[in-house]
């Protein structure tokens, strides 16, 4: 009796490889400038949702991502990794969601697939690092959660449970739940396997170039994307039947009052010299501001 | 008295112990709180922990709401989650945080997503000012900055319209304050009835250990990099440690060498450190290592390349073979005291 598996994945900006040109001058993010990449938590939720799929026969993984059009780069990954259906969650009414109107959005989402087992998230995105989606995610969807579990141990179709080892500060605990139950994944255990060739072959067609990272409708609607329906889908708001206050900006609590650049300031550096009585002036002045003693 | 419009804190506990950011949280709830004129709430939630709440008064929190029982002693999300949407929902406090640890940052987002209220992950402050937005103005806002984007931006978010606004809020960064025995508060016991579907995960075992390592909890950390060169040569930071009273740390690449072990890992995917001063041993600078200590108070940077990254975000800079400064560092600390 195979399963139903749900995978959450976000396309995000490569933060861990900003450059200069990243940002701009007043402080904002330059995204274009960015590479988009798979964020790297999400992979790794990919890869427990396929070796879950590898230990029973039959189970189904299905991959959700909710971005502009270019983010279908996201599940063309998925499916050369072992993906057996995606959807992109695309609309214009979903721009400028924080986390809780995303989470509607993929509640809405994930209740269009119908029955599943088990949602799998990543612990967090590289460009928020907030962690917030899945937990959030879960309570719309009324299910429960293990958050930043490093391993499935196990799990029993039949009992329609899952033993997960959840990394806390300092140890862990193995957590016992019932199906359906969200799991977020951290980085420590899964490693992702590589796309596989043989599964590019098949998908190339599906496949469909980005465009840069900006956001063009023109696209949703291109011959390309409409012919391969069959393991990319793209849903609208009116597709997951969500409801348009709660999504987008009107959906978000929170706003963005002030943005401001971390500008590294080497000028305030004070350059001293290798010699004992320089090191000593140093010391003294650490030891006179408390810093040190 | 009542708790409405109050600055609550969850107040988390591990094992029965109070966690430190609990204690952090509770004293910055009382600063805002006095700039908002309304009172410090707490919410415990555990078994047999009644006891605690004396220890938590002279810090300055009010009115602590006490739910016991003996399923509730491990945290797990559900039936946390029910309890603290319940009491917000009775007490309506104006502002609500977490600590962002393994615990907090599994129920806030929980918490947020039934209230339909914002939450903000990780905040590195938290003050009180004024918002305006298209034609409507807000009067003391809770402002609530976090580092963004791998920290290269810095955030100030609001979340005006809908109470409580909440947050979590990293360990070690907020002070605490000084307590004052003088202080009083009381406990308001709360009854809850569960049933077994409210305690959806069990916990079949809890392996927690006091970390040898106490990176978070360091004033001081002198850490090491690759240009240590040798597992032998990290004898050199430890010395350079052991003189200040300071944790040893390393780099990533350190740690990936073998001189040393990932517990004293500094970084994106190690430990995530504030202390008062950091001494960059060897170490180029990755913005993943950066990503770990850059909000370090004092940073001196040591290193042989002149041009490592490292010395774009220190304080103190000395171009030079660790092996010959950090004995002259050694001998200048050891004359000064």
């Amino acid at each position: 009796m195979g399963l139903n598996l749900i995978v959450l994945v976000k396309q995000v900006p490569d933060t861990q490889n900003i450059t200069g040109e990243a940002m701009k001058e007043d402080g904002t993010v330059n995204r274009a400038a960015l590479p988009a990449i798979f964020n790297p938590d999400d992979l790794h939720a990919l890869e427990a949702a396929l070796e879950v799929k590898e230990t029973i026969p039959g189970t189904k993984v299905n991959v959700l991502t909710m971005g502009p059009p270019s983010a279908v780069q996201v599940l063309k990954d998925s499916l050369y990794r072992g993906a057996d259906f995606t959807a992109l969650i695309s609309d214009r009414k979903f721009a400028g969601a924080d986390t809780l109107a995303t989470s509607y959005a993929l509640k809405c989402a994930i209740e269009k697939i119908g029955a599943y087992d088990l949602v799998f998230c990543g612990r967090q995105a590289i460009d928020g690092d907030t962690a917030q989606v899945g937990p959030q995610t879960a309570e719309k969807l009324g299910i429960n959660q293990i958050t930043n579990v490093s391993m499935i141990e196990s799990i029993d179709p039949k009992k329609k449970e899952v033993v997960a080892r959840r990394s806390i500060e300092g140890g862990f605990e193995i957590v016992k739940s019932g199906f359906p139950v969200l799991v977020t994944i951290n980085d420590e255990e899964y490693i992702p396997r590589p796309p596989s060739v043989i599964r590019m072959m098949t998908y190339k067609n599906a496949s469909v170039e980005g465009n840069g990272g900006t956001y063009d409708e023109s696209y949703m609607n291109s011959a390309q994307v409409k012919r391969n329906q069959d393991v990319i889908s793209l849903w609208d708001i009116a597709t997951i039947n969500a409801d348009v206050e709660s999504c987008g900006l009107s959906g978000s609590p929170t706003k963005v009052k002030k943005i401001e650049s971390v500008i590294l300031k080497s000028e305030d550096i004070k350059m001293i010299e290798n010699t004992g009585d320089a090191i000593a002036q140093m010391v003294h002045e650490l030891i006179a501001d408390h810093t040190l003693g | 008295m009542s708790s409405k419009n109050s600055v609550m804190v969850f107040i988390q506990q591990d094992d029965g112990i109070v966690s430190e950011v609990s204690v952090e949280l509770i004293s910055k709830a009382r600063d805002l709180a006095d700039k908002l004129k309304v009172k410090v709430a707490g919410v415990l939630i555990g078994d047999g922990v009644a006891k605690k709440c004396e220890d938590l008064y002279p810090y300055g929190v009010d009115e602590i709401f006490l739910v016991e029982d003996k399923r509730l002693a491990h945290y797990t999300p559900v039936p946390y989650t029910k309890i603290m949407v319940d009491i917000i929902k009775k007490q309506s406090p104006q502002i609500v945080l977490y600590g962002a640890t393994t615990t907090g940052r599994d129920l806030g987002p929980r918490i947020a997503s039934n209230l339909k209220v914002g939450l903000t992950a990780d905040c590195t402050d938290l003050q009180i000012g004024d918002y305006k937005f298209k034609d409507s103005e807000y009067k003391d806002i809770l402002y609530q900055i976090r580092p963004a984007f791998g920290g290269n931006i810095i955030a100030t978010i609001v979340a005006p319209e809908k109470k409580p606004q909440m947050a979590t809020v990293r360990e070690g960064v907020m002070k605490v304050g000084t307590p004052n025995p003088g202080l009083k508060g009381k406990v308001t016991p709360v009854p809850f009835t569960f049933s077994d579907s409210d305690f959806p995960s069990e916990i079949l075992k809890r392996l927690r250990e006091e970390k040898l390592v106490d990176l978070k909890g360091a004033q001081v950390i002198v850490a090491g990099g690759i240009g240590v060169g040798s597992k032998e040569n990290f004898k050199l930071i430890y010395d350079l440690a052991h003189t200040l009273g300071a944790e040893v740390g390393a780099s990533r690449a350190a740690v990936d060498a073998g001189f040393i072990s990932k517990d004293h890992q500094v970084g994106q995917t190690g430990t995530t450190v504030r202390p008062k001063l950091y001494i960059a041993c060897g170490i180029s600078g990755a913005i993943q290592h950066r990503a770990g200590m850059s909000e370090s108070a004092r940073i001196i940077a040591i290193n042989t390349d002149a041009e490592a990254p490292i010395f774009q975000i220190a304080h103190y800079g000395i171009v030079g073979d660790l092996n010959d400064v950090i004995p002259k560092f050694i001998k200048a600390f050891k004359a000064k005291q």
